[in-house]
């Protein structure tokens, strides 16, 4: 019986410690980058200014005054949106067809949607290029939406599809019987029972699409630029700026953080399933 | 109008055959009940009908009209499921308006409707509520109101009320018989539960491995089945089955009798045996009855009790004018 007691005892403290220092062990490289923003480049590197420093806004006002963060920031939510739309625009009729009319194929179908997120980016990136650049699509919105649009179709596929699942087929059947086209089951059926996976798949598509790097910065200069390049414009070559490269981060990460703050529970919710019953 | 005719239908799933060709025609205002053993394709031919299955060749009418190829939207029947497939999202108001407000009927004789479906089927009390908040006798009246509102050509129940306890299920049985009485619209009913198919039927379809046994009416198919199958399916009890000598002494392979037709006595009678297992109903006594030479278990079905128990000899007299006659090929001999 002591022992029982003690080990409880023990759990009841250990646990509550164990998950605070892994929480803080994710959060202190955010942490970090906000404090080190409101340094000045000199300070951000100097160790006895670790903790106590003049605080400045100076790298904030830089930022908008000459770097345009405004128009990166435009760039992102532009793409990032019209992005999140069109996938789920493909994907929802994609996954519903898969769900509710399998063929024999449709495993497979699945695996292969999967098997393109194998395929290394760095494999395509001179065809990608030349290929947009001749196109005279190099630098655009529709460029960049196309291709985030792209990246995270399989994997909002996926999502929905397990989602949709979910739903008892009677119910997609009922619909038919009642006199609905296949557009209107969806629209009328399908979307208001699978709201919660619907709005978490946005959801993660968004972040995906806000925070995607690799092709946003390879495929644009100005015009369609996105956060993303912004930090990555920060990375002087004759050393680093620390206080404004953390400046320009935290300002692009803070939307898509206090995003996910407000939706916690929602992401929460979809992601644990099994919102429909 | 909901005259409903299958034409050479077949259906294969992969490489099984579960329809092999079938032809049935359901008459405009008929009652008609699909019954069988699990598996047999009740549901899968109730679904090929309603369009939610493609017909591997084959062609289905309704109406003289082919059907084969439309869509169940346009075909014009409500279906009634298992499940009652309710909408969750929607309350039971909505739920029974759906099909009218797909057809674009106006707002105005939507309510009507609804409320007279509610009314008959004393749901007016609960339409504000959601499907979530129903007990399962009112989620399936709210799955009959939301098909009797579009006035289908005809109604298709795929075991309706396989999911309510007894009382509700006979309950429900009257009101669906009732309500075909009163609308007089053509009804397809899927069910394993005989009394259901006895009861409320115009027309039995016993079906085994996807091929129809029989088609006629309860009490044809009771006292003339066509053959062993359906001697045996049909009847609660099942069908004493006997081969052997007391066959062949009547000009048959195998000679069937029904428990209620056989006659109990304790002192004299043509055939004797032990009781093995007595039940007691009250009304109707089933006696099992062991060593009689004829058969591993002979059921006897009596009207009222009999005083009998476990170890009791007893004598069995079948009515001869109720005896089943079958060949070596099963079908039933005149
Ligand atoms: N989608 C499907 N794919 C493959 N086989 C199927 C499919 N649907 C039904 N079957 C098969 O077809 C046969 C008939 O099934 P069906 O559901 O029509 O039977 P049932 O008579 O309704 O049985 P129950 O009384 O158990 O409901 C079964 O052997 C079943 O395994
Ligand atoms: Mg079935």
């Amino acid at each position: 019986m002591a022992i029982v007691a003690q080990t409880t005892k023990f759990s009841k403290i250990a646990w509550p410690v164990l998950a605070w220092m892994v929480g803080l062990l994710f959060f202190f490289p955010i942490f970090w980058m906000v404090l080190t923003s409101f340094k000045t480049d000199a300070d951000a590197v100097k160790p006895e200014y670790l903790f106590w420093f003049k605080p400045t806004l100076d790298n904030y006002l830089n930022m908008t005054e000459n770097y345009d963060y405004w128009r990166f920031a435009r760039n992102s939510v532009i793409t990032s949106v019209f992005a999140t739309v069109f996938t789920l625009f493909v994907g929802i009729p994609a996954a519903y067809a898969m769900a509710f009319n399998p063929s024999r194929a449709t495993k497979d179908v699945l695996m292969w949607m999967l098997s393109t997120k194998m395929l290394p980016a760095a494999a395509v990136l001179y065809p990608m290029t030349f290929l947009t650049k001749s196109l005279g699509l190099f630098d655009t919105h529709f460029l960049i939406i196309m291709v985030l649009s792209l990246i995270n179709l399989p994997i909002v596929v996926w999502m929905l599809f397990t989602y949709f699942k979910e739903i008892p087929k009677d119910i997609i059947e009922a619909g038919k019987m009642d006199g609905v086209d296949t557009l209107g089951e969806i629209k009328e059926i399908l979307v208001p029972l699978a709201w919660g996976g619907i709005a978490s798949t946005a959801l993660l598509c968004f972040i995906f699409c806000w925070n995607e790097a690799y092709w946003t910065v390879r495929l644009t200069t100005t015009e369609a630029a996105t956060l993303s390049k912004l930090i990555e414009g920060n990375r002087a070559p004759e050393g680093l700026f620390f206080g404004r490269l953390s400046a320009v981060s935290t300002a692009a990460v803070g939307p898509i953080v206090v995003l996910g703050w407000f939706c916690q529970k929602q992401l929460v919710q979809g992601l644990t399933f099994g919102a429909v019953k | 109008m909901g005259r409903i005719s299958l034409e050479n239908v077949t259906k294969t799933f992969g490489t099984v055959e579960v329809i092999p060709p079938l032809n049935l025609t359901i008459e405009d205002g008929e009652f008609a009940v699909f019954v069988g053993p699990s598996g047999c394709g009740k549901s899968t031919l109730l679904r090929l009908i309603a369009g939610l299955e493609e017909t591997t060749s084959g062609r289905i009418l309704i109406d003289d009209q082919d059907m084969t190829e439309v869509p169940p939207s346009k075909r014009g029947l409500a279906m009634v499921f298992q499940s009652y497939a309710l909408y969750p999202h929607m309350t039971v108001r909505k739920n029974i308006a759906f099909p009218m407000r797909m057809a674009g009927i106006d707002e105005a004789e939507q309510e009507k409707r609804i409320n007279a479906a509610a009314a008959a089927l004393n749901l007016t009390d609960y339409l504000e509520r959601k499907p979530g908040q129903l007990s399962g006798g009112q989620r399936q009246r709210v799955a009959i109101g939301r098909a009797i509102v579009r006035d289908p050509s005809a109604f298709l129940f795929d075991e309706p009320l396989s999911n309510l306890d007894a009382a509700l299920r006979v309950g429900m049985r009257i009101e669906i018989s009732e309500m075909h009485n009163r609308m007089a619209t053509t009804m397809i009913y899927v069910t394993h539960d005989q009394v259901e198919a006895m009861t409320m039927a115009d027309k039995i379809v016993v079906l085994q491995a996807g091929v129809i046994e029989q088609v006629g009416s309860p009490l044809d198919l009771y006292h003339r089945p066509r053959n062993k199958f359906v001697a045996g399916f049909i009847g609660s009890p099942t069908m004493n089955f006997i081969t052997g000598e007391e066959a062949t002494k009547r000009g048959a392979d195998t000679i069937g009798i029904r428990p209620e037709h056989t006659e109990v006595s304790t002192t004299e009678g043509m055939w004797k045996g032990t009781v093995g297992v007595a039940e007691h109903l009250g009304s109707d006594t089933f006696i099992h009855v062991h060593d009689t030479g004829l058969a591993e278990t002979f059921t006897v079905r009596i009207s009222g009790d009999i005083a009998v128990r476990h170890g009791d000899t007893v004598y069995l007299t079948p009515q001869p004018d109720q005896i089943h006659k079958f060949g070596a090929d099963g079908l039933r001999i005149e």
